[in-house]
C-alpha cells in the first residue's frame, strides 16, 4: 500500500497541509526578516501542490491548475523581490534585519 | 481514491520503483523544509530552501506536469533562492546574536498552531470524499501554451505587467537612501 501511495489524491494534499503547517512554524518562531520570507515560500509552495493535486485528480480541465501554479510561480518571484529589497532598505536603516529593531512606529 | 482499496505493487516491480522515487521525493521536500525552519544560520536555511523545492519538482513531475515541475527548478531555484541567497550577504545578519528560533511564540505555543492548522487540513483531506470527473484534454505543454494566449491572456499579460512593476519598484526601494554615501 505504501508504494502505491503516488496515486492517490490524499497523499498529495496531507504533502501540502505538512509543508503549510512548516511554513507557518517558520514564520511564527522565526526573528529575522529573510527567516520568514523563506518560510512564506514554503506555505507558498504547500499550496501550489494542493492546486496541482487537485488539476491532476479532479479537475475535469488540466491545464487550469498548471496555468494557476505558474501564475503562483510569477506572483511569488515579485513578492520574493520587492520582499528583498525591503529588507535592504531596513537594513540600510537600523543596520539589523532582526524584526524587534525595527521599532520606530512602537509607541 | 481510498487507500485501502489500492493493491500495493511489488517492489522491484515499474510501479513499485516509480512508488520508492515518490518517498524519496516526498522525504527530501519535508526534510528541506524542516531544515529551512529550524537552522540558526540563514545559509543553511536558504540551502534547504533549495533542497525543499527540488522535491516539490520531483512532485509537480509525478502530477503528470513536467513543464511546471522545470518551471519550478528553473524560477524558484535558479531565481527566487539566489536572490534570497544575495539580501543574505548584502545585509551581512551579525553572527554573534542568535538568529535561530527565540521569542514569544518559539516554543510549544507556536508547535501547536502550525500541528493544529496541518493536522487539521489533513484530516480535512482524508475524510472528505472527493468528486472525480472526466478531463476534457491531456494537459500536455501544448494545451498550455494554448491556453495561456486563449483564455487565459488578459492574466498573463497581467502577471508580466507585475513583474514588471515589481522590478522597477525593488529598485527604486532598494536605492533610496544610497545618495548620501
Amino acid at each position: 500500500m505504501t508504494l502505491a501511495l503516488y496515486n492517490n489524491l490524499a497523499t498529495y494534499l496531507v504533502i501540502g497541509a505538512l509543508l503549510f503547517g512548516i511554513g507557518i512554524y517558520g514564520i511564527v518562531t522565526r526573528r529575522t526578516l529573510i527567516g520568514m520570507l523563506i518560510a512564506a515560500e514554503l506555505i507558498l509552495a504547500g499550496s501550489s501542490i494542493n492546486f496541482m493535486a487537485f488539476n491532476r485528480f479532479t479537475a475535469p480541465d488540466p491545464v487550469t491548475g498548471q496555468v494557476f501554479a505558474l501564475f503562483i510561480m510569477a506572483v511569488a518571484a515579485a513578492e520574493a523581490a520587492i520582499g528583498l529589497s525591503i529588507i535592504i532598505a531596513v537594513y540600510r536603516q537600523f543596520k539589523s534585519i532582526d524584526t524587534e529593531d525595527a521599532v520606530q512606529l512602537k509607541g | 481514491m481510498n487507500p485501502s482499496t489500492i493493491a500495493s505493487p511489488a517492489l522491484f516491480s515499474v510501479d513499485g520503483l516509480v512508488g520508492v522515487v515518490f518517498l524519496i521525493m516526498v522525504a527530501i521536500t519535508l526534510i528541506g523544509g524542516l531544515i529551512a525552519c529550524n537552522s540558526d544560520r540563514l545559509v543553511r536555511s536558504v540551502a534547504g530552501l533549495i533542497v525543499c523545492f527540488v522535491g516539490v519538482a520531483g512532485i509537480y513531475y509525478f502530477l503528470n506536469s513536467p513543464f511546471v515541475a522545470m518551471m519550478q527548478i528553473l524560477i524558484y531555484v535558479g531565481a527566487v533562492a539566489v536572490t534570497i541567497s544575495f539580501a543574505i550577504m548584502l545585509a551581512a545578519p551579525e553572527e554573534k546574536k542568535k538568529i535561530g528560533i527565540t521569542g514569544p511564540l518559539a516554543g510549544p505555543l507556536g508547535f501547536g498552531t502550525a500541528a493544529l492548522l496541518a493536522g487539521g487540513f489533513a484530516v480535512l483531506a482524508l475524510q472528505t470524499d472527493w468528486p472525480v470527473q472526466a478531463k476534457i484534454n491531456d494537459g500536455s505543454v501544448k494545451q498550455i501554451g494554448i491556453q495561456l494566449l486563449t483564455d487565459y491572456s488578459m492574466v498573463f499579460e497581467l502577471v508580466s505587467i507585475v513583474l514588471l512593476i515589481a522590478i522597477l519598484g525593488a529598485l527604486v526601494i532598494a536605492r533610496d537612501g544610497r545618495e548620501g554615501q
